[in-house]
């Protein structure tokens, strides 16, 4: 994140001498959609150059202050917030009729601070849940904002005044005054996280343990709150009040599907905010007139489906796909099982088993074995000889039925032994759990039950010697 | 300043409107009774329920379900209407329930992730469908409402007597069924909104009950939504019933309390924007929190007093129906 700063004042030297030029996107020409997306790529237009480093700005700091939105569960709290400044974005233009970046700054912080007092102070005086009290914020900030907005375009000069696209946020309108403030912003919100990144870490997971090792947790609750009220008035412009919540809650919860550790999901966050910033600016350039704060939203809806279904452990799909695949060996190896016992009924004297053997002891169709045995061949776990009458095992196939039949048994054996339970019971639970013991659990069983040879059936439990043996043939014949 | 805050003017504020424009006033202040009452009820089983937020969430995505009934059936009759908002309300809540079971994300970040994105993919679709031609649905609308419109429209006829505009006689219809459903259920709901476990060990179906909330809040908002829009109706569902829930435990209580919430905020919230010329959805929304305010104060001056003067506490039969402390 670090190595980010040089390459930001290298933007902001390269934009600073176009101020003086400085056009609106809406002034354009007309053009073709190719044409535009070929403008956007070339950097043409001062005033798309203002656009993207505004929205790769406007990501970075919405990305940090949502990781920790959404550690917090305080999501909701930027949705209140990003609604009730809009009476401060009135006021800030009152102050002197034009959209002045620093006094609707000043007057957007003063009123989501002010929001977020009163939340505060509606849940410690009265009953109220936190729910109603974020909304109860929510609305009625709103519509003193209404009200104020709707007077302002009553005034002289008033309706021009582009209050408006603060509503859906225009990226396009963004002047040279906005991004300075965005870059601001951002490098305090930066050098903030880095400088206290471990007291927010401790915060935001543990507030009681942060206390007790002498971190003021309250006071990082403040400092977030007032980053956060920076974050949200400062994109304002860009991305528009209704929509502010969400270019903070999604990059962020996208990370959060994605990763375990803080500092990781800050960057992140960070970096997708910075795409779907750039994303949105870019659609919002070239289907013309297109309000940008929800161009970006979407932008930011599709990386987290994104993460939400593909995301590599906690993915929808990929869990889908683990416990698929978990499902699809749990039948192979149950097959093996019974082939085992198939070639055990016999004492072992062949080394090929009729699937009409196992479709017997399965009490399944043939059909059905013959499909589920090429499975298993596709695995290398058996070959079909006898003209797909009959199975053998392969060296693989043997050792993993051996080890299944022999997590069963001595899970049996240890139900009864050691954990007293009756023998009519421990079958089930055997049938589960001899897929998933590992080679150090069942070497605790052997030493705990001393090494036994036959489980509580009477059955032969197969040792390390028959697992390594290759294949039936030269086990010893069950005694 | 002065342009700003007009003088207030005791006749044009309050006489004038009563005496020459009564046409016009009445049905704005009918309408915003209407919406105030029938949000305030279903708000107040959102509030028991803690799902406020919910409500702010399912006002927002309606845009989209607007727009996408609007692009497939090319017009905004009541039917295709409700349908539309039905669908976006009913896609909010079970977007929000996936999220929230499915994957390792907080319900507050998933009711955060449902409505903005629904919400953004419905203003892209209305400024996309605007450049192709004319919509009725204008996203400024979804944000501000504007209830001052509602006189002007054509009004509805039977036989040869004007009844009242559309929007005006929809609401009020929602607002009937709502007030006789309340009624005729008012035990399955109060059940259902504070004891789950109860409601369920009763053999009541928890789950039929809570979508068929989310059903009357999706019809509600969307009846408010022309005339308040989208943020306001938020107001309309939590802030009377947080009135209602500061002074009165008792849901009986507070479910009239909430009809009177909306008839003062309606009258001084019209006249106020009449003083202040500005949008009146919004001015009766900041009457209301006013309201909420002063109750909040009393309630606040109240608890300060010494406890005797307070009356014992619900009795036996009023138990049922009140909050826990």
């Amino acid at each position: 994140m670090k190595a980010r700063h040089p390459a930001l004042l290298l933007l902001a030297a390269i934009l600073l001498p176009q101020f003086a030029y400085a056009a609106r996107i809406s002034e354009l020409t007309e053009t073709g959609l190719a044409e535009r997306a070929v403008r956007f790529f070339t950097l043409q237009d001062p005033s798309l150059r203002f656009a993207l480093v505004g929205s790769i700005l406007l990501g970075i700091s919405c990305g940090l202050m949502g990781a920790f939105l959404v550690v917090r569960k305080l999501a909701l709290m930027s949705d209140a917030l990003s609604h009730a400044v809009l009476p401060g974005v009135a006021l800030g233009f009152l102050w002197n009729m034009t959209k002045d970046p620093v006094a609707i700054f000043i007057g957007a912080t003063v009123a989501g601070l002010l929001g977020a007092g009163l939340v505060q102070a509606i849940r410690n005086t009265t009953r109220q849940k936190e729910d109603a009290a974020l909304g109860f914020v929510l609305a009625s900030f709103f519509a003193v904002g209404v009200c104020l907005v709707t007077m302002i375009q009553n005034l002289p000069g008033g309706n021009k005044s582009g209050l408006d696209k603060f509503m859906f946020g225009q990226a396009a309108a963004l002047g040279p005054g906005d991004v300075m403030l965005l870059g601001g912003v951002t490098i305090l919100a930066v050098v903030i996280v880095l400088a206290f990144y471990k007291e927010f870490l401790v915060t935001s997971f543990d507030a009681a343990f942060a206390i007790s090792v002498g971190i003021p947790a309250r006071v990082f609750h403040y400092v977030l709150m007032v980053l956060l009220a920076f974050a949200i008035v400062s994109s304002l412009q860009a991305v528009g009040v209704v929509l502010v919540s969400a270019m903070l809650v999604i990059p962020a919860a996208a990370a959060y599907l994605l990763t375990d550790r803080l500092g990781m999901m800050l960057v992140l966050s960070a970096i997708f905010g910075v795409t779907t910033g750039a994303v949105g600016a870019f659609f919002s350039y070239v289907g013309r007139n297109l309000p940008t704060g929800p161009l970006m939203v979407l932008a930011a809806t599709a990386v987290f489906l994104a993460a939400l279904l593909l995301g590599p452990r906690h993915g929808v799909l990929s869990r889908w796909w683990r416990h698929r695949s978990r499902s699809a060996r749990i039948g192979r190896e149950n097959m093996l099982k019974v082939m085992y016992h198939v070639l055990e009924e016999e004492g072992f004297r062949g080394e090929t088993v009729p699937l009409r053997d196992l479709a017997e002891a399965r009490r399944e169709a043939i059909e059905d074995v013959q499909v589920e045995m090429r499975s298993l061949r596709s695995h290398g776990l058996v070959t079909i000889s006898g003209d797909g009458q009959a199975a053998v095992f392969t060296p693989d196939g043997w050792k993993r039925a051996c080890e299944i039949v022999r997590n069963h048994r001595l899970w049996e054996l240890y139900l009864t032994h050691a954990a007293n339970y009756a023998l009519d019971h421990v079958h089930e639970d055997a049938d589960k759990i001899e897929h998933i013991l590992g080679e150090d659990t069942v070497r605790l069983l052997e030493k705990r039950l001393n090494y036994a040879h036959r489980d509580p059936h009477g059955k032969l439990i197969p040792g390390l010697a028959d697992i390594h043996s290759g294949g039936p043939a030269r086990i010893h014949p069950a005694t | 300043m002065n342009q700003l805050i007009p003088a207030f003017d005791f006749h044009r504020v309050v006489i004038a409107p009563w005496t020459e424009g009564f046409a016009f006033s009445i049905w704005i202040v009918l309408m915003g009774v209407l919406v105030g009452t029938a949000c305030g009820l279903v708000g107040n089983y959102l509030l028991l329920r803690r799902m406020a937020l919910v409500g702010d969430a399912i006002s927002h995505s309606i845009l989209l379900g607007l727009i996408v009934a609007f692009l497939i059936f090319r017009h905004v009759d009541t039917p295709v209407m409700f349908a539309g908002a039905l669908a976006a309300g009913l896609l909010t809540v079970a977007i929000i329930e996936f999220i929230h079971k499915q994957t390792r994300v907080k319900v507050d970040s998933a009711i955060c992730i449902a409505f903005t994105s629904l919400f953004a993919l419905g203003v892209t679709l209305v400024s996309l469908a605007e450049s192709a031609g004319p919509v009725h649905i204008d996203a400024d609308c979804v944000l501000y409402g504007e209830i001052a419109l509602v006189p002007l429209e054509p009004p509805i006829l039977w036989g040869q007597v004007a009844l009242g505009p559309p929007s005006v006689l929809r609401m009020a219809v929602v607002t009937g069924v709502l007030i006789v459903g309340i009624l005729c259920f008012y035990k399955e709901l109060l059940i259902t909104s504070f004891d789950p476990a109860l409601a369920k060990s009763m053999g009541l179906k928890t789950g039929v009950w809570h979508y068929g909330l989310m059903t009357a809040l999706s019809l509600v908002v969307v009846s408010a939504f022309e005339s308040v829009g989208a943020i306001l109706a938020v107001a309309m569902l939590i802030v009377p019933a947080m009135f209602a829930a500061q002074l009165s435990p008792c849901l009986p209580v507070r479910l009239v309390l909430t009809i009177g919430h909306a008839v003062i905020s309606a009258l001084l919230g019209y006249h106020l924007s009449i003083w202040l010329k500005c949008s009146a959805a919004g001015a009766m929304v900041v009457c209301g929190s006013l309201l909420f305010a002063l109750a909040w104060a009393v309630t606040a001056l109240r608890a300060r007093r010494p406890v005797s003067t307070s009356e014992p506490e619900s009795s036996g039969l009023q138990s049922a129906a009140t909050l826990p402390g």
